[in-house]
């Protein structure tokens, strides 16, 4: 996908004819129109875009999408995405996966898919449970979690999904809440604008099986002080009145008041998505309550070369420099005539 | 260099050779080379490399032999051969692991030098076999391989590590003179391997000549063989072919046909890479190669590049299947194109990486959720694999179906010549994209809309506008492609997709009985057992039994005419190398008796053997 021409779309040109079958209340409906707004906004027509997922209740984004749409098999939905991009580079491609999806099952598709780099927004569906299966702790369930398949608490340590994809190489990595639509927005144009896996973490509600999961970081009353939007460029303040800041003292970040102990918002880290060092996008990855406010936005956004750029780029190269014939190949180099 | 002899020759029909040394001593490429020798003079030849797992297993052990036999023939052959006339081996190991190859009265060729004490205790021997009388059934040649390519290399400077690795160019020098084969395929060859080290080149040159003179020279040889030119062969252009090279030339040559793009996802397993390695080198022909972090991913990512309009395409051996069987599953439920080849080696689990068996057929047929058929079928030899590679992305693409290509071990690593086809015989291959929303005639898509004879759904194009459609795993409505859960059309849909494959039934050309057409014993056989079968039927039919020979290639569908076939014989035997796979499907889909014939052996199955099998098994 490189240069191509805008055109005049609306969120409604990205619906189906199909009935959307989440259960009343999941975040996923937030997430869906707030997506369905972002491509209107790219304005790339959907017969350019193909939408891939695996398997749970993210997975079914596909159907709900008026693109080319591929609802496949657990957790691979990265190698699918992989194949499709090497053999279509002329296709903007969105994967939906969750956290049981990627993490667990796929997770070895997931990190390779980062690594590799190759061009596509992967739309990573986080709320802590098994939806679909009906209640089982996931990947990130926090540890001591009390789950119908863990009753006497989770004894399974949980992913940071941002600091694996960190670890794995992602040029790209932000993260949003189901219920933000406005950062939601930003984070989106950002990903479509990326050229490489732009890994988005969004952080959403199964109101069944797990409600509540990010209230200590989603609700009105508490946003403010329990999360900070990353800006480039920009000191990393927050607070309802934008009183606090995050400083880094050698290797470590610091949470502090303006203001107090001589510290000023010039004392702030400012936050660099383009360093190429990733140990400070890994620190943000790690930053949590109650010690710190949980990053918001795009953590990391670094070129890197694409994976199915490369391979078609080194096909057009050998193409042009030894024109194909058939015939020659198939008589090898050693053949002989018998007359 | 000067290759007259002074010494007589004797003619002969057809001799086996067999080369066996350590891993390390370049066992495999001695016999490849003189094997394109051979061709190149117009013997018929068919070879089977036989090596261990292990890649350097410490020198001088039994673990550590490899072996690879040659048939050379002035006749039509079919097989490597069951015993060997000729054995050349390197070392104690060598010998004790083959002796049993060796035909009585055949030549053994032995490197003496390797018979010291500390190699015959590794190999098992009291006492040197080659001083005792344990070999006096045989013609036994001792040569100082070692010494004598030191001997050759003694003024070039090179360390004694060099020196030995050079020797199994004396070996191979010596054999050549020994079946008057030209030097000059060799000598291009050592020009070739080693154009940067000019040193190595010089001295395996002359390590090769001194084998050669050696033979000449020495009063230990005193008479060459000559195996003449198959007579009565068909004009054209021919070619050495290992079943692994053709098989990637038979899927370059489809989708070349086919004007798609080859996209080849594919995770490293024994013995399948070599159509990795190959086809990462032919990028020119639209190949795209996808080394994938594991066999679920190469498969899935064949899946993703055949949605996108390109063939996806995966090789494996059997553990590989295994892991793809769910993708395989998604294929035939999203009815995309996919061709995947099982390179079949010996099982379960990690089994026996490098040997051959054919006990993947029931899991080709059947080793996936729900009713999932695919197309099976299974190449017979090293160049049919060219013909099936081919037909099997033919089919692929035509019926928008996964196929599954059955190879084995022998097949893929065993060599033979081929009529190399001119590509515009090839059959023309129409894939049929759907690629304008103006071929509806202003009628809604529909993804599961079928073409009436194939059953074929139409494969989209993506980027096309006013095509968009989504594709899943779920069970879908007939024609819209939409998610259902209805049963009536779940049981509609079972259906369809069983008849979308055997409605390839119909293409196939009517099945060819070799022998009569009715009589007392019928050798079915399917995949490498083939040549064997074949040739002991044969063999036994001049002798005036009442025995005829049929392979078959598709085994899913099966051709309409096997059941009547089979009818037409009092007995019918079904030789394999597993427990009895086809022997279940001909029994349990035509309700006759079978019998089997079955040794798992890592092997393949001998001519011996089954003309015993073949004897027992005929009618008093």
């Amino acid at each position: 996908m490189d240069e191509f021409v805008r055109v005049d779309l609306k969120a409604k040109d990205f619906q189906t004819d199909q009935e959307v079958r989440w259960c009343p209340g999941c975040g996923d409906y937030a997430i869906l129109a707030a997506v369905q707004r972002a491509l209107a906004k790219q304005g790339l027509p959907g017969h350019l875009i193909a939408t891939v997922a695996g398997i749970g209740c993210s997975s079914r984004f596909p159907y709900y999408m008026n693109t080319y749409g591929f609802h496949s098999i657990h957790g691979r939905a990265p190698a699918i995405v992989t194949g499709l991009k090497i053999a279509r580079p002329d296709l903007q491609v969105w994967m939906a996966t969750g956290d049981g999806d990627s993490l667990s099952i796929g997770g070895n598709h997931f990190i390779h898919l980062l690594r590799r780099n190759v061009d596509c927004k992967v739309l990573l569906f986080n709320n802590r449970i098994y939806g679909l299966t009906k209640g089982q702790y996931s990947p990130t369930s926090e540890f001591g979690k009390k789950t119908k398949s863990s009753p006497h608490g989770s004894v399974d340590h949980p992913f940071k999904p941002a600091a694996l994809a960190i670890g794995a190489e992602a040029g790209f990595v932000a993260r949003f809440i189901d219920v933000d639509a406005k950062v939601g927005a930003e984070v989106l144009a950002a990903a479509a604008a990326y050229k490489g896996t732009a890994l988005i973490e969004i952080y959403q509600n199964c109101n069944i099986f797990n409600d509540g999961a990010w209230d200590h970081l989603a609700l009105k009353e508490v946003r403010a002080e329990q999360t900070i939007l990353l800006e480039h460029g920009k000191p990393m303040l927050f607070g309802a009145n934008k009183d606090k800041g995050i400083r880094l003292v050698g290797t470590r970040p610091q949470v502090f008041v303006l203001g107090q102990d001589g510290l000023s918002a010039d004392d702030a880290w400012v936050h660099d998505a383009h360093d190429r060092d990733p140990v400070r996008a890994f620190l943000l990855a790690h930053m949590d309550p109650p010690q710190f406010p949980t990053p918001m936005g795009v953590l990391r956004s670094v070129e890197r070369p694409v994976y199915d750029e490369l391979i078609n780029t080194q096909v057009a190269q050998i193409t042009a420099k030894n024109p194909p014939d058939l015939q020659k190949l198939l008589n090898g180099r050693n053949s002989w005539q018998v007359e | 260099m000067q290759t007259a002899s002074q010494k007589p020759s004797e003619t002969l029909e057809a001799v086996v050779i067999r080369f066996a040394g350590d891993s390390g001593d370049g066992i495999q490429l001695t016999g490849s080379q003189f094997t394109a020798a051979s061709a190149a003079v117009g013997n018929d030849t068919a070879t089977f490399p036989d090596f261990p797992a292990e890649i350097r297993a410490p020198a001088g052990t039994l673990a550590g032999v490899s072996g690879y036999q040659l048939h050379f023939s002035s006749q039509d052959i079919l097989t490597p051969g069951d015993r060997a006339d000729v054995l050349v081996v390197m070392n104690p190991a060598a010998l004790a692991s083959n002796q049993r190859w060796l035909k009585p009265g055949g030549v053994l060729i032995a490197n003496s030098d390797a018979f010291v004490t500390r190699n015959l205790t590794m190999a098992g021997y009291k006492a040197n076999p080659l001083q005792d009388d344990t070999l006096q059934e045989y013609q036994l040649f001792c040569v100082d391989l070692s010494r004598l390519t030191g001997d050759a290399l003694n003024d070039m400077g090179l360390s004694a590590k060099e020196i030995e690795r050079c020797k199994n160019y004396f070996a191979l020098g010596l054999v050549f003179w020994l079946f008057e084969r030209q030097p000059d395929l060799v000598t291009g060859e050592i020009d070739l391997k080693f154009a940067s080290k000019p040193i190595l080149r010089e001295a395996n040159q002359r390590v090769f000549r001194a084998g050669w003179d050696y033979g000449e020279n020495t009063d230990l040889f005193r008479i060459r063989y000559r195996v003449p030119p198959v007579a009565d062969v068909a004009p054209g252009t021919y070619r050495s072919v290992s079943g692994n090279e053709a098989t990637a030339l038979g899927l370059i040559a489809a989708t070349t046909k086919a004007g798609l793009g080859l996209f080849y996802g594919s995770y490293p397993i024994t013995p399948a890479s070599d159509i990795l390695h190959m086809l990462a080198q032919y990028k020119e022909f639209g190949v795209r190669t996808f080394q994938a972090e594991d066999e679920i991913a190469a498969v899935c990512a064949a899946i993703g590049a055949s949605f996108g309009n390109q063939l996806g395409i995966t090789a494996t051996s059997g553990p590989g299947i295994a892991l793809k069987s769910e993708a395989i599953g998604l294929a035939v439920m999203t009815e995309l194109p996919l061709v995947i080849i099982d390179v079949q080696r010996g099982g379960p689990s990690t089994g026996l990486p490098t040997k051959t068996e054919q006990a993947d057929l029931m899991q080709a047929l059947y080793g996936r959720n729900g009713e999932c058929p695919v197309v099976v079928l299974a190449a017979r030899s090293p160049a049919d694999a060219f013909e099936c590679a081919y037909a099997a992305c033919r089919i692929a693409i035509t019926s928008r179906v996964p196929v599954m290509l059955l190879s084995d071990g022998s097949i893929a690593n065993g060599a033979e010549p081929w009529r190399v086809p001119s590509v515009d015989s090839l059959p023309a291959i129409d894939a049929n994209l759907l690629d304008s929303a103006e071929k509806l005639n202003g009628e809604p898509l529909l993804p599961y809309d079928r073409q009436a004879d194939t059953l074929a759904r139409p494969w989209i194009k993506l980027g096309t506008p006013g095509l968009e459609h989504r594709l899943g795993g779920i069970e879908k409505w007939d024609k819209t492609g939409h998610i259902s859960y209805d049963a009536d059309n779940h049981h509609h849909m079972v259906k369809v997709r069983q008849a979308k494959v055997d409605a390839i039934a119909k293409t196939f050309p009517p099945s060819e009985v070799s022998g009569p057409a009715s009589g007392d014993l019928l050798v079915v056989t399917w995949g490498s057992p083939w040549g064997s079968a074949l040739t002991a039927v044969r063999e036994l039919q001049a002798q005036g039994k009442s025995v005829a020979h049929l392979q078959i290639r598709w085994l899913s569908p099966l051709p309409t005419d096997i059941g009547a076939i089979l009818a037409n014989y009092k007995r019918v035997l079904v030789p394999e190398i597993n427990n009895g796979q086809l022997l279940r499907l001909l029994r349990a889909t035509y309700a006759i008796d079978c019998v089997g014939y079955n040794r798992i052996a890592g092997q393949p199955l001998t001519v011996t053997e089954l003309r015993g099998a073949i004897l027992e098994a005929l009618p008093n």
